[in-house]
C-alpha cells in the first residue's frame, strides 16, 4: 500500500489543486494523508515522519517554494527520511525547475499534468513493499 | 528477528521514526509486524485506552484535538489513532483528520497515526489492536482511537478501548435514530459537542432518558458531558469522567478483566497466523491433490483430514513462534 501525504506549505489562498491530486492518488488505490491549507515545513515533516508515508506531495501557488522547499528538504534530511519521494506541483516557473530538483524535490509537476501521469510516476518510483 | 529487537528498543525510547515504521509493519501484518506486537504486547498495559466515536460531523476530531490540548497540559503522553474508511473500490483513502488537529500534533508529547480501515467493518481498522500495543508499550500514558463515523454497527471499539465515549451533537437527525440500541450501549461517557448550539439540553436529557430506561442496573452509570470542542469549553469535566470511569475499571477489577481478553486474543492471533501459514505449506506440498481429491469425493471427512493435518504440523517442526 502506498501512502502519499499532500501538503500545502505556505499561504495559498485555496487547496483545489491539493484536492484533485488527492482524490486521483486515493482511486489509484493509494492513502492520502491531508493536512489542509497553511503549514509550515516543520508541521508537514513531522506528520510525514508520523505517517511514515513513502511520497511527500508539496503543493505551493504562492512564489514561496524558493524559501519552503530547501527548509523542508534540509529537515527531511536532518529526519533522515531520505527514502521518501518528494514531489511538487502549484506554480513553479520553468527557470526554478533545477534549483528545486537541486534541493531535493524528485519531480516538478507543473499546471495541466494530467493526474495519471502522476499516478503512474509514483508507482514506477516506489517500490512497493509486498 | 534481530530487526524486531532493534526496533523493540528504539521504540522502547520513544524514538518517533522507530515508532511510525512500527506502526508500518503492523499496518502491513507482514511476519515482522506479527513478532513486533507479540514481543511488546507484554510491554503493554498501562495506558489508558479511550474510543472516540459516533456519527460523521459531530466533531470527533475536533474533540480530539482539544482532550489532546488539556491532556497534555496535564502533563500525559497521547498517542492518537485515527481511523478514515478506505473505497471499497480502488482500495485507497483519504485521511483527513490531521486537518482539525494541527495544534495538538506539533508537540513531542503527542504521537498521532492516521489509519485506513482497509475493508475491515466495525469501525477500526485490522491493524488497530496491534498499534494501541505499540503505543502502550512505547509509554503513551492515554492512547485516543476515533473510529469511523459510526452509525450504529461500529460497536468494535468496545472490545478494545478501557472507554468508549460516544459524541453527538445537537440537532443532527432524530434524536432516537443517533441513540438506538448499538451505540448507547457501548458509551460509557456521552458527549453531547457543540453544545452552545440550540437544542444541546434536549439532546442531553434524550440521553438520559434513554439511559435510564435500559441500564439501571449498571454499577456504572454513564455521564453525560456537554462540551464545546472547538473552544475547549467542557473538557475539565470529561477528563474527570474520563478518571471517574478509569478508577472505577480498576476498583472493579474489569480493567484486570480487559487485559486478560487482550492476552487471548494475542495467543489467538499467534494460532491463527501460524495455522494459516501452515495451511499454506500444506497446499503447496505434494500430497495435497489426493487429499482435497479424498474430501471431494467424500472418501474422507474434512474435520477429520484437518486434525490429522494438525497432528502432523505439531509433531514436525513447531517453530511457529
Amino acid at each position: 500500500m502506498i501512502r502519499v501525504l499532500v501538503a500545502k506549505p505556505g499561504l495559498d489562498g485555496h487547496d483545489r489543486g491539493a484536492k484533485v491530486i488527492a482524490r486521483a492518488l486515493r482511486d489509484a488505490g493509494m492513502e492520502v494523508v491531508y493536512t489542509g491549507l497553511h503549514q509550515t515545513p516543520e508541521q508537514i515533516v513531522d506528520a510525514a515522519l508520523q505517517e511514515d508515508v513513502d511520497v511527500l506531495a508539496l503543493s505551493i501557488l504562492s512564489g514561496a517554494h524558493p524559501t519552503l522547499v530547501p527548509r523542508i528538504m534540509e529537515l527531511v534530511r536532518s529526519n533522515h527520511m531520505d527514502d521518501m519521494l518528494v514531489l511538487l506541483g502549484g506554480i513553479i516557473p520553468d527557470d526554478d525547475v533545477e534549483s528545486m530538483e537541486q534541493a531535493g524535490v524528485a519531480r516538478v509537476f507543473g499546471p495541466g499534468t494530467d493526474t495519471q501521469d502522476i499516478v503512474q510516476y509514483i508507482r514506477e518510483r516506489v517500490s512497493e513493499h509486498e | 528477528m534481530n530487526e524486531v529487537d532493534g526496533l523493540v528498543s528504539r521504540i522502547l525510547e520513544r524514538e518517533k521514526r522507530a515508532i511510525a515504521r512500527g506502526l508500518t509493519w503492523v499496518e502491513r501484518d507482514s511476519e515482522d509486524g506479527k513478532a513486533l506486537v507479540r514481543a511488546l504486547f507484554p510491554l503493554a498495559g498501562k495506558a489508558h485506552i479511550v474510543g472516540i466515536t459516533g456519527a460523521p460531523g459531530v466533531g470527533k476530531s475536533t474533540l480530539v484535538n482539544s482532550l489532546t490540548l488539556e491532556l497534555r497540559r496535564r502533563g500525559a503522553r497521547v498517542g492518537i489513532l485515527a481511523v478514515d474508511p478506505s473505497s471499497p473500490f480502488s482500495g485507497g483513502a483519504i485521511l483527513g483528520d490531521r486537518i482539525r488537529m494541527q495544534e495538538s500534533v506539533m508537540d513531542d508529547g503527542v504521537f498521532m497515526r492516521s489509519l485506513a480501515s482497509r475493508g475491515h467493518l466495525g469501525g477500526l481498522s485490522r491493524a488497530t489492536f496491534g498499534a494501541v500495543t505499540l503505543m502502550d508499550a512505547a509509554g503513551f500514558d492515554v492512547i485516543l482511537i476515533e473510529t469511523v463515523g459510526a452509525g450504529q454497527s461500529e460497536v468494535e471499539i468496545m472490545q478494545l478501548a478501557h472507554s468508549t465515549m460516544v459524541v453527538l451533537a445537537p440537532g443532527l437527525g432524530d434524536d432516537i435514530q443517533a441513540i438506538k440500541a448499538g451505540i448507547l450501549e457501548i458509551g460509557q461517557i456521552f458527549v453531547v459537542n457543540k453544545a452552545d448550539r440550540d437544542g444541546a439540553d434536549h439532546t442531553a436529557r434524550a440521553i438520559r432518558g434513554m439511559l435510564t430506561l435500559g441500564m439501571q442496573h449498571l454499577d456504572w452509570f454513564p455521564p453525560i458531558v456537554k462540551t464545546v470542542a472547538e473552544h475547549g469549553e467542557g473538557l475539565g469535566e470529561l477528563i474527570g469522567s474520563l478518571e471517574k470511569h478509569r478508577e472505577y475499571l480498576s476498583q472493579s477489577g474489569e480493567l484486570a478483566l480487559i487485559r486478560d481478553g487482550q492476552t487471548a486474543h494475542v495467543i489467538q492471533l499467534a494460532m491463527e497466523d501460524w495455522v494459516d501459514r501452515e495451511f499454506r505449506r500444506v497446499k503447496a506440498g505434494a500430497g495435497w491433490d489426493a487429499l482435497r481429491q479424498q474430501v471431494a469425493s467424500g472418501a474422507r471427512d474434512a474435520a477429520e483430514v484437518a486434525l490429522e493435518m494438525l497432528r502432523s504440523l505439531t509433531e514436525g517442526d513447531n517453530n511457529g513462534s
